[in-house]
C-alpha cells in the first residue's frame, strides 16, 4: 500500500513538472506582453515585470493595423463557420438518408480526397484564384474553406444513428425533405453541429498557410499573418509583439476551455476507429 | 399507403442539396488534385505567358537541385526525429494519467493548450525561448551549463529546436487521444495481472501498449501527415535558414510556387511530397497495421 502512495506521489511531481513545460511559455509571454522595459532580455529573468503596465495592450491596437486585422479574422472565421455548419448538415443528412443515383460514388470520391495531402492543392488553387481574379481579396481567403469533408463525414455518421421513424411521419403527413431537415434534423443535432462550429472555429482562426499564399498587402491579412509579419519588425519590441499574441490566443482559449468535452470526445471517438 | 416520398422527389431534394458543396468541392478540390499533375508537367511561370510542356523536365530537375534534396532529407529527420518522441511521450503521459491521480482535468486542460494555440503564437513565444539571451540558454546556465548558442540561427540546431517545439504542440492533443484508449481497457485484465505478481513496467508493456494499437496507429498516421508537411513553424522561425539547413519540402514547394512563381517545379515537389507521404503511411499499414492480432 505504502509503495502505491510513494509512486502516486511520484507520478504526481511528473505530472507537475510536465504543467510548467506545457504552460510555462504561455506565462512568460503573458509576463512580457507587461513588462514596461523593451529590454526583456535582461538576466536575471525576472517572472514578474517590475513595472508591470497595460501600455503595451494599448500600442497594439494604436500602432498596428490590429483593428483590420481582427475585422479580417472575425469575417473570415465567421463566414467559414457557419457555411461549414450549414453545408455540413445538409450534405450529411443527404449522404445518411436520401436515396440518389451515383450516392455511393460521390461518398467514396469525397472520402478518398481526404488522403490527398493539402500541400498538393496550393499552385492548383491559386491558378484558379488568379483566373477568378480573387488573389488578395476577401473571396480568396474565404472560399476555399466553405465546406470539408471532415465535417461532411462527421454529420453524416452522426445522422445515420437517428432511427428512420423520425422522419417516416413528416413524410406521410407531406413534409418536403427540407422541412425535415430543417425542423426535424437540425434541433435534435445540436452536439454534433457544435463540434463543427467548434472545429472550423479553431482551425479558420489558426489557419496560417493559405493567407500567407493569397494575400499579399497588409489590408488582407488575417491576424496570425499580421503578427508573424511583424516578427522580424518587432525583434526590438518583445512586450508589444507577446501582447499581440495573447490577445490572438484569447478566443482560441476561451472556446477551449468552456466547450472542452467536445475536444475530448472528437477526439477520442476519432482516435478509437483508427 | 406510401411510407416514402417517391425515388424522383429523393433525387431532385438530392441534388439540389449537394449542389453548391459538390460545386466547391470540385473547384477547389477535385479539380485542384487532376491539376497539380498537369502543371507538374509544364515550365509554367506565373509572370511568363508561355508555357512550354516538358514532360519529366521538372522533375529531373528537382533531383539535380541541392536545396530539394537537402528538403528531403531535412523533412525525414524531421519526421523520423518527432513522430516516435511524440508518439512515446503522449502514451507515457496517458499512462500516468489512467492512475487514478487527483486533478486529471487540470492537467489534460494543461497539456491541451499547446494544440489549440495558433501556430504562430507558439512559434514567436518559442523564438523568445530560443533566442541567445532567451530563456533555454538562462535555464541551462542556471543549472551549470554553460551555453552561448543561438539556437535558430545555427545550422546544426535549428531543426532539432523546431522538431523539440512541434513535440510540445501537439503531444497534448495525441496525449488526450491515447487517454480515450487507455480508459476502454477493462481494468479487470490489469487486476488479475496484478494477481500474477506482474509489476507496473509488465503491466505497461504487456496490457497497455497491445490494447491501445489502434489509437497508436491513428496517432502515428496522423502525426506523420502533420510532420511531412510541417510549414508554419519553419516560416516564422527560421525561414528555412540558416543556409537551407532548416528547408523543409513543403517550405521548398512555398517558396519556388509563391516566391518565384515557379508553378511547375512547385508542383512537381508536391507531388512528390506527397508520394513520400503515400508510401511512408502504405508502409506503416502494412508493417504495423492497427489491430496485431
Amino acid at each position: 500500500m505504502k509503495q502505491i502512495k510513494l509512486q502516486k506521489i511520484l507520478f504526481l511531481i511528473v505530472l507537475g513538472i510536465m504543467t510548467m513545460i506545457y504552460i510555462g511559455p504561455f506565462l512568460f509571454s503573458l509576463s512580457i506582453s507587461f513588462s514596461g522595459d523593451k529590454n526583456v532580455f535582461e538576466w536575471p529573468i525576472s517572472f514578474l515585470p517590475d513595472d508591470a503596465t497595460f501600455a503595451n495592450y494599448r500600442n497594439v491596437w494604436n500602432e498596428l493595423p490590429f483593428g483590420k486585422w481582427l475585422f479580417n479574422s472575425v469575417l473570415v472565421t465567421t463566414i467559414q463557420t457557419i457555411s461549414n455548419v450549414f453545408f455540413a448538415a445538409l450534405a450529411g443528412f443527404t449522404f445518411a438518408r436520401l436515396e440518389f443515383p451515383g450516392k455511393n460514388i460521390i461518398f467514396t470520391i469525397l472520402l478518398s480526397s481526404l488522403m490527398i495531402p493539402g500541400i498538393v492543392l496550393l499552385v492548383p488553387k491559386f491558378i484558379v484564384l488568379n483566373e477568378l481574379s480573387l488573389i488578395n481579396s476577401y473571396g480568396g481567403l474565404i472560399l476555399p474553406g466553405l465546406v470539408s469533408v471532415t465535417n461532411i463525414f462527421l454529420m453524416r455518421q452522426f445522422f445515420s444513428t437517428i432511427p428512420k421513424d423520425l422522419e417516416q411521419a413528416a413524410l406521410i403527413d407531406g413534409c418536403s425533405y427540407f422541412r425535415i431537415f430543417w425542423e426535424i434534423f437540425l434541433p435534435i443535432s445540436k452536439p454534433a453541429l457544435a463540434a463543427v462550429a467548434i472545429y472550423t472555429f479553431q482551425g479558420s482562426w489558426n489557419e496560417f498557410l493559405w493567407p500567407v499564399i493569397v494575400t499579399y498587402t497588409e489590408d488582407m491579412y488575417t491576424l496570425p499573418l499580421g503578427m508573424a509579419s511583424l516578427r522580424h519588425e518587432l525583434l526590438t519590441d518583445w512586450p508589444l509583439l507577446m501582447a499581440g499574441t495573447i490577445l490572438i490566443s484569447l478566443p482560441t482559449l476561451a472556446i477551449f476551455i468552456i466547450f472542452q468535452r467536445y475536444f475530448v470526445q472528437g477526439v477520442s471517438s476519432s482516435g478509437l476507429k483508427g | 399507403m406510401k411510407f416514402s416520398s417517391s425515388k424522383k422527389e429523393q433525387r431532385f431534394w438530392a441534388y439540389l442539396f449537394l449542389g453548391f458543396p459538390l460545386l466547391l468541392m470540385s473547384v477547389f478540390v477535385f479539380f485542384p488534385i487532376a491539376f497539380a499533375f498537369v502543371v507538374s508537367f509544364y515550365d509554367w511561370n506565373l509572370l511568363i505567358p508561355d508555357k512550354p510542356f516538358v514532360g519529366l523536365g521538372n522533375y529531373f530537375e528537382l533531383f539535380k537541385d541541392e536545396v530539394f534534396v537537402k528538403a528531403v532529407k531535412n523533412t525525414i529527420v524531421y519526421t523520423m526525429g518527432v513522430v516516435p518522441v511524440q508518439t512515446m511521450l503522449s502514451l507515457f503521459l496517458a499512462f500516468i494519467m489512467n492512475q487514478k491521480i487527483v486533478g486529471i482535468a487540470f492537467f489534460r486542460t494543461a497539456f491541451y493548450i499547446p494544440a489549440v494555440t495558433s501556430s504562430v503564437v507558439t512559434s514567436i513565444i518559442f523564438v523568445w525561448i530560443y533566442s541567445k539571451p532567451g530563456l533555454l540558454n538562462y535555464i541551462l546556465d542556471t543549472v551549470g551549463i554553460d551555453s552561448n548558442i543561438d539556437w535558430l540561427t545555427n545550422p546544426s540546431t535549428v531543426l532539432p529546436a523546431i522538431m523539440v517545439l512541434n513535440i510540445w504542440t501537439t503531444s497534448g492533443y495525441f496525449m488526450v487521444s491515447f487517454l480515450a484508449g487507455l480508459q476502454s481497457i477493462p481494468t479487470t485484465l490489469y487486476e488479475a495481472a496484478k494477481i500474477d505478481g506482474a509489476n507496473q513496467w509488465r503491466l505497461f508493456k504487456d496490457i497497455t501498449v497491445p490494447m491501445v494499437r489502434p489509437v497508436t496507429y491513428f496517432v502515428v498516421v496522423m502525426s506523420l501527415i502533420g510532420c511531412f508537411q510541417v510549414f508554419d513553424q519553419i516560416f516564422i522561425m527560421s525561414s528555412g535558414g540558416p543556409d537551407n539547413s532548416s528547408t523543409t519540402m513543403s517550405y521548398y514547394v512555398y517558396q519556388n510556387s509563391f516566391k518565384y512563381f515557379r508553378f511547375g517545379l512547385g508542383a512537381a515537389s508536391a507531388v512528390i511530397l506527397a508520394l513520400l507521404i503515400f508510401t511512408v503511411t502504405a508502409i506503416q499499414k502494412k508493417y504495423l497495421p492497427p489491430d496485431y492480432y
